[in-house]
């Protein structure tokens, strides 16, 4: 029996585990299904990471070797795949080196990240040619194999990703000739519309969508056109692009088969469990972190949370069970969903995180925190999206006899 | 000479061939792709009919029921995944009903085992989901859901491992008598047998002018997550109406929900592309079955095309003194496959070709689903080859050693789908985002094709068509 | 005035700059007005890809320039890269192309491999 088993050796897994060991947790196992440990980092060869924890700008490759420099007492399986998580913290796992295992904890931390979402998800019609690839499947072949999946790109979705391979491919001699975003607004960071985008002169139609894709064997071109305010095309606005590839940067999906099969419950809003505040899921001693709980937009983040997560599990382990009274948040106008969802008061540490993302593009707004009618904490904000996710602190002594808190975007007075 | 050659490589095409092989007969099939079942059998319903639709006294009729017969045992002899669901056909009101009570009468006459007619409680108890406006329903027992590709590589295989000639790659171009032009040589054939699927009216056309008109269709479809699964039981059917013949909603045998399809007269038979309007009908369709259907939960659209004629029934004949035509076999075109194969070699003989049995056939096929195996057979496994303890394909959990054997079967893949269609692998829901990077390395690996020339299916198909850095 | 977005930190505040003096008004730290400025009178990127590496586990050894280059040459900087094998064992920090392109900037490693 370990006392914490992670499930995941990426970002999330990586700092739950270190934070884990850190807090007293003697033995501590790390499951990863690829050959080594960094997860999609490994591929994110581009800077930008760990602006905030380390004052520094790394690749993706160095900000994982942070933390997968620093894995000693930590036991490491790579290359082994978790079949199976049960609610009395049984993992089922195969590996090539160890066969089929079947493994005990006293908690368990979830950090399993997400997957991209695929031209399925958002039913492009059209022919059914290769060349169509979710921007993550194209940033392996070129960054981790070597290869170029196209030479004439068009890009669907403007999230991070997919801006990211904009200015790769480009970069590498292939012609990307548009992104193309169904939304009014960008899903990526604006700092990555500038520099991929716009240095390399790449247009980017917003409220567009791709309506077709077209080629029998390979893809030939795509049909783009303008939607309306409902996001369905409008007739009569279409235009083709010749390009031998699309990818796909439509968003990103928490990976929860294994959450969902372990009978877990599973927020609708987020795709990811619901987690109290040091981010243990409904079912006592299992903890989640990272994508796997909600997509965030920075790693930094995610070690953040991962981090809080892996030292509640240890604390788990060592007997130290979180109790009292359960405040449930509500999400309120303007506001999709909240991590944590539920706060135990008595578990805090003087005050809890909350993490949220907002339904629209706002300014000059302010985030209100309320007990019923009465206003218990606000935060002004210049500039709300969609894809910047807002952090925010509510201190325990303000929480008082509240039964839940409702969070919402309101006008600033 | 041949005894026979076979035109086409799809689910008929290799039944026949499975059939043939089990004579002292010298066979050969030719397909133009490169891999079986790369038409209509990998683009369709996936249903085994249990026969109640065809015509009482059609060769439709004979030869659905005796398929659905025949594909119990096949599957298990040749280790196809396939599951008797039953199915329900769905009425939404009185002319509905009275359709329901007709297509109960036909599978009467046709003699589908276990027919009867559902109540409203009765369908409620059997399919929750279903809508509450349903009336009544024809439940059929023997109705079930199988893997369309792996039925026809099933055959393919067996019938290769039984000395089949198999011709991948190669178009045939003309026939002239009994002998069958390809890209790539002549070959002579006592009889030849052309299961040619959409193609059915130009292969008949190199011998005289088709008496049918193709009416090539088209079909889209919607394939749901596994989260999906469990919100119907059964294959759930509409009643065929003046609107069309309503879309079904239905499990498949790999624990996904399929939901189609429309059908869309099409001028261009190799048009196999979904659009908005096409999708958009079979979703507002589907919902009339199944109002709390989750479309959202969708991992793929596809469409296939049916070779439906002028002719509501299959069109089975010689047409020269050498020529058998298998024409206008759309649904229940798979369900009748192997009973098809059995009524050719029943026309071969009348004919006159000599059919004496082989003496030796083998009738078996074992495939090794890892994620089927218990706890103890998997660690077992393992021991033996390390490589089924690598899972590749995360969503559907196949594994490296699955992956590999499909390289050691009669008719190793040459493409990203062929693994697919052979073990699954890229089949879930990330779509093979994640693992066919993984799945090329192994293609090359077992292969030796350069990475920038594997494909993702049919010819010219590259994956990597921007080459090495 | 020039309206531009500001790239140091994912934040991307909308900085003003005066074409005259360069003056940034819009920026929430003083990397945003050295950048408001820099952008207008000589832009720069840190530019980050990869080169081939022999006997690693991967083929491709991931690499940055280790400060700002020219946006002007990475274009250059790119080709200059093409040109390189690296040959493992690489660390983190390993210098690739010391003073790429006359920039005054090395190219450095970015993975252990």
């Amino acid at each position: 029996m370990r006392d914490v088993i992670v499930i995941g050796g990426g970002p999330a897994g990586l700092a739950a585990a270190i934070s884990a060991r850190d807090n007293g947790a003697k033995s501590v196992l790390v499951i990863e299904r690829d050959t080594c440990v960094g997860g999609i980092l490994n591929q994110c060869i581009h800077n930008g990471f760990g602006l905030h924890r380390f004052k520094e700008e790394l690749s993706g490759p160095e900000y994982a070797s942070r933390f997968a420099g620093n894995l000693e007492n930590i036991e490491v399986l790579t290359d082994t795949m978790v079949l199976e998580v049960t609610t009395d913290r049984v993992v089922r796992a195969v590996s090539r080196e160890q066969g089929y295992m079947e493994l005990k904890a006293k908690a368990i931390v979830l950090a399993m990240g997400c997957r991209e979402r695929t031209r399925g998800a958002i039913s492009i019609p059209g022919d059914r040619p290769a060349g169509v690839y979710t921007a993550g499947a194209a940033q392996r072949y070129l960054n981790i194999e070597g290869y170029m999946v196209g030479k004439n790109a068009v890009i669907l979705g403007s999230g991070d990703i997919g801006l990211i391979m904009a200015r790769r491919m480009t970069l590498e001699g292939a012609k990307v000739h548009a992104c193309v975003e169904l939304m009014p607004y960008s899903g990526g960071l604006t700092r990555n519309i500038v520099q991929c985008l716009n240095d390399f002169d790449i247009p980017l139609y917003l409220s567009h969508t791709i309506t077709r894709i077209h080629g029998k064997n390979r893809v030939e071109g795509v049909t783009i056109a303008k939607v309306g305010p409902d996001r369905k095309p409008i007739a009569g606005t279409e235009f083709d692009i010749e390009c031998d590839t699309v990818l796909l940067s439509v968003g990103l999906i928490p990976e929860n088969e294994l959450t969902r099969g372990a009978g877990i419950p599973i927020d609708r809003r987020t795709n990811g469990a619901y987690v109290y505040e040091n981010m243990e899921t409904l079912s006592e001693g299992i903890f989640a972190c990272g994508n796997v709980v909600h997509v965030h937009d920075l790693v930094d983040y995610v070690s953040a949370e991962s981090e809080r997560a892996g030292a509640a599990a240890a604390k788990y382990a060592l007997g130290e069970k979180a109790s009292g009274k359960v405040i449930t948040v509500e999400n309120g106008e303007g506001v999709s969903y909240t991590v944590p969802q539920y706060i135990r008061p008595d578990n805090c540490d003087k005050k809890a995180d909350l993490f949220f993302r907002v339904r629209n593009v706002y300014s000059n707004k302010c985030i209100t925190v309320k007990n019923g009618e009465k206003t218990v904490a606000s935060f002004k904000r210049e500039h709300l999206a969609p894809g910047e996710m807002e952090h925010i602190i509510i201190p325990v002594s303000l929480m008082g006899d509240a039964e839940k808190l409702t969070v919402s975007v309101e006008e600033a007075e | 000479m041949y005894d026979v050659i076979i035109i086409g490589g799809g689910v008929i095409g290799t039944a026949a061939a499975y059939e043939l092989t089990k004579y002292d007969l010298r066979v050969a099939l030719f397909e133009k792709e490169n891999d079986i079942a790369t038409g209509t059998t990998k683009a369709n319903s996936a249903i085994i009919h249990a026969g109640y639709d065809p015509v009482p006294g059609s060769l439709t009729a004979r030869l659905n029921v005796r398929g659905n017969e025949l594909a119990h045992e096949i599957c298990k002899k040749l280790d196809v995944p396939f599951k008797e669901t039953g199915s329900v056909v769905c009425a939404f009101g009185e002319e509905d009903d009275q359709t329901v009570k007709k297509l109960y009468d036909r599978g009467i006459q046709n003699g589908v085992p276990g027919l009867r007619i559902l109540n409203k409680e009765e369908i409620c108890a059997l399919e929750p989901n279903i809508s509450e406006e349903a009336t009544s329903a024809l439940y059929a027992p023997t109705a079930g859901v199988i893997s369309p590709w792996e039925y026809a590589l099933a055959f393919a295989e067996t019938a290769v491992v039984n000395g089949l000639e198999l011709h991948l790659n190669e178009k045939v171009t003309d026939i002239k008598e009994n002998t069958v032009i390809t890209e790539k040589g002549e070959y002579e054939a006592k009889y030849i047998v052309a299961a040619a699927g959409v193609n059915c009216a130009e292969i008949e056309g190199k011998v005289r002018e088709p008496d049918y008109v193709l009416k090539a269709n088209k079909g889209e479809y919607f394939l749901l997550d596994k989260s999906a699964f469990g919100i119907v039981n059964t294959v759930v059917f509409q009643c065929p109406n003046k609107n069309g013949k309503g879309v079904l909603v239905s499990p498949t045998v790999h624990g996904n929900i399929i939901v189609g399809p429309n059908a869309e007269g099409s001028s261009d038979k190799t048009d196999v592309s979904t659009t908005a309007q096409g999708l958009d009908f079979v979703r507002s369709a589907a919902y009339k079955s199944v109002p709390s259907l989750n479309l959202s939960a969708n991992i793929r659209n596809f469409a296939g095309m049916r070779a439906n004629t002028n002719n509501e029934d299959f069109i089975i004949r010689f047409v020269s003194p050498y020529f058998l035509s298998l024409a206008g076999i759309k649904s229940p075109g798979l369900a009748s496959a192997p009973a098809i194969a059995e009524y050719v070699c029943e026309l071969l003989k009348e004919a006159g070709l000599k059919m004496d049995k082989k003496q030796s056939f083998t009738d078996s096929r074992k495939v090794i689903r890892f994620k089927e195996l218990s706890p103890e057979e998997k660690s077992e496994i393992i021991k033996k080859d390390p490589a089924y303890g690598r899972v590749i394909c995360r969503c559907e959990t196949i594994t490296e050693g699955e992956i590999n054997a499909t390289f050691k079967t009669p008719i190793p893949p040459v493409s990203i789908d062929g693994v697919k269609r052979r073990c699954n692998a890229g089949m879930g829901r990330c779509q093979g985002g994640f693992c066919a990077p993984r799945v090329l390395d192994i293609i090359h690996k077992h292969t030796g094709i350069p990475k920038e020339k594997i494909l993702k299916d049919k010819e010219g198909s590259y994956v990597l068509s921007g080459g090495a850095l | 005035m020039a309206n531009i977005v500001c790239i140091v930190c994912p934040k991307g505040c909308r900085l003003t700059v005066d074409e005259k003096t360069f003056e940034v008004t819009g920026n929430n730290c003083p990397r945003g007005a050295a950048y408001g400025k820099t952008e207008l009178t000589f832009p720069t990127r840190v530019l980050t890809s990869t080169v081939k590496i022999e006997n690693g586990e991967i083929s491709r050894c991931p690499v940055r320039t280790n400060g700002a280059i020219p946006k002007g040459k990475m274009f250059e900087v790119m080709s200059a890269l093409r040109k390189v094998t690296l040959v493992s064992p690489v660390k983190i920090g390993d210098v690739v192309i010391p003073n790429v392109c006359d920039t005054g900037i090395d190219v450095i490693a970015t993975r252990n491999i």
